[in-house]
C-alpha cells in the first residue's frame, strides 16, 4: 500500500510504502495516516466498481482503509472558494 | 513660572503622542506588511514553469490512474471531466437528473443533462497551507482530481463545503453551453470510432445500492 499526498508544485509525494501484512510496515502506515489526517488533510481510496466504474471512498480512519488498497491519496481539505474580488 | 510652562509642554507632547499614536501604528503595520509581501515576492521559492510543468505531468499521470479511460480521454480532449449527479432520485449514470463539469481552478458547474440548462456554481478550492513552493495551489489536474475524488466519493460533503453561486459568477455561461456542445459531439465521434474507449453504459453507472 502506498500512501501519496498532493502537494502543490510538485504532484503527488510518497509519503509512506508497505505491506499492511507485515506489523511493523502496518504501524509505519499508520503513523504516517495519522500524520496527514492530523495536519487537516482528506484522505481518499480510489476504487473499481465490478462493472468498471471508477470512484472514490473518503476514509476517516486507518481502519476503514480497504486491506487490498493499492493507494490512499490524501489532499488538502475542501474549502468554499472565490477570488478576493468576488468575494 | 518656568516649572508651570515646562509642565504644559509635557502635557501637550502626551497629547499629541495619543493623538498621533494610533495613525503611526497603523503605518507602521502597513510598512511591515508591505515590506513581508516584497520579500515573498523575491523569494527564491517562486514560480518555476518548469517545476509547474513537472509537477502537472504528475498530476495528469494521477489522475489518469484514477479515473475511467472514458473520463481520461474527455480530460485529456475536451480539458474537463463529467460527473454524475447522485443525489437526485435518478441513480448516478447517463440517465442522472443532472451532472457537474470539473474544469481546473474554476468552480464546478452543475446542469441538467437532458435540457442543458444550467443549475448553480460550486466554488470550491484545495489550498494547501503549508505552501511548499511559496503557493497553496495544487497543480490543475491535482485540483480537478481532487474535485472528482470529493464528489464520486461523499457528493453532499463537497457540495456542503462549496460557496454556491448562480450559473454566470464566475464560470461564463457561454462557454459552458459551448463546452456541452463540444461534448455531445465527441462522445457521438468516439462512439462510432472502432477503437473507442468503452463509454460507462447506465448500469455501469448505476450506484451501489
Amino acid at each position: 500500500m502506498k500512501l501519496l499526498r498532493m502537494k502543490p508544485g510538485h504532484g503527488e509525494v510518497v509519503l509512506a510504502e508497505g505491506d499492511v501484512a507485515v506489523p511493523e510496515q502496518e504501524r509505519e502506515l499508520i503513523e504516517a495516516f495519522r500524520r496527514e489526517l492530523d495536519a487537516g488533510m482528506w484522505a481518499a481510496v480510489p476504487t473499481q466498481a465490478p462493472g468498471g466504474r471508477r470512484e472514490a471512498e473518503l476514509v476517516k480512519s486507518f481502519a476503514e482503509v480497504p486491506r487490498d488498497a493499492e493507494r490512499v491519496i490524501f489532499f488538502p481539505r475542501a474549502a468554499g472558494g472565490a477570488p478576493a474580488a468576488l468575494r | 513660572m518656568g516649572l508651570a510652562l515646562g509642565t504644559a509642554a509635557v502635557v501637550l507632547v502626551v497629547l499629541l503622542w495619543e493623538l498621533a499614536r494610533p495613525t503611526l501604528k497603523r503605518g507602521l503595520a502597513r510598512g511591515v506588511e508591505l515590506w513581508a509581501a516584497s520579500r515573498r515576492g523575491s523569494a527564491p521559492a517562486g514560480y518555476d514553469p518548469g517545476r509547474e510543468r513537472r509537477a502537472e505531468q504528475r498530476a495528469r499521470a494521477l489522475l489518469r490512474s484514477c479515473v475511467t479511460e472514458h473520463e481520461w480521454a474527455m480530460y485529456r480532449d475536451l480539458g474537463f471531466l463529467r460527473v454524475w449527479g447522485g443525489l437526485g432520485d435518478r441513480a448516478r449514470g447517463a440517465n442522472a437528473a443532472y451532472a457537474y463539469l470539473i474544469y481546473p481552478h474554476k468552480p464546478i458547474v452543475a446542469y441538467v443533462p437532458e435540457t442543458g440548462e444550467l443549475l448553480n456554481e460550486y466554488c470550491v478550492a484545495f489550498p494547501d497551507h503549508s505552501k511548499p513552493y511559496g503557493s497553496s495551489r495544487l497543480p490543475d489536474s491535482d485540483d480537478v482530481l481532487a474535485k472528482w475524488m470529493g464528489l464520486t466519493a461523499d457528493e453532499r460533503r463537497l457540495v456542503g463545503e462549496a460557496n454556491m453561486h448562480l450559473p454566470g459568477r464566475q464560470v461564463d455561461p457561454d462557454r459552458v453551453r459551448r463546452d456541452l456542445v463540444r461534448l455531445g459531439r465527441w462522445e457521438r465521434e468516439l462512439s462510432r470510432s472502432p477503437a473507442a474507449p468503452p463509454a460507462p453504459s447506465p448500469r455501469d453507472n448505476v450506484r451501489a445500492a
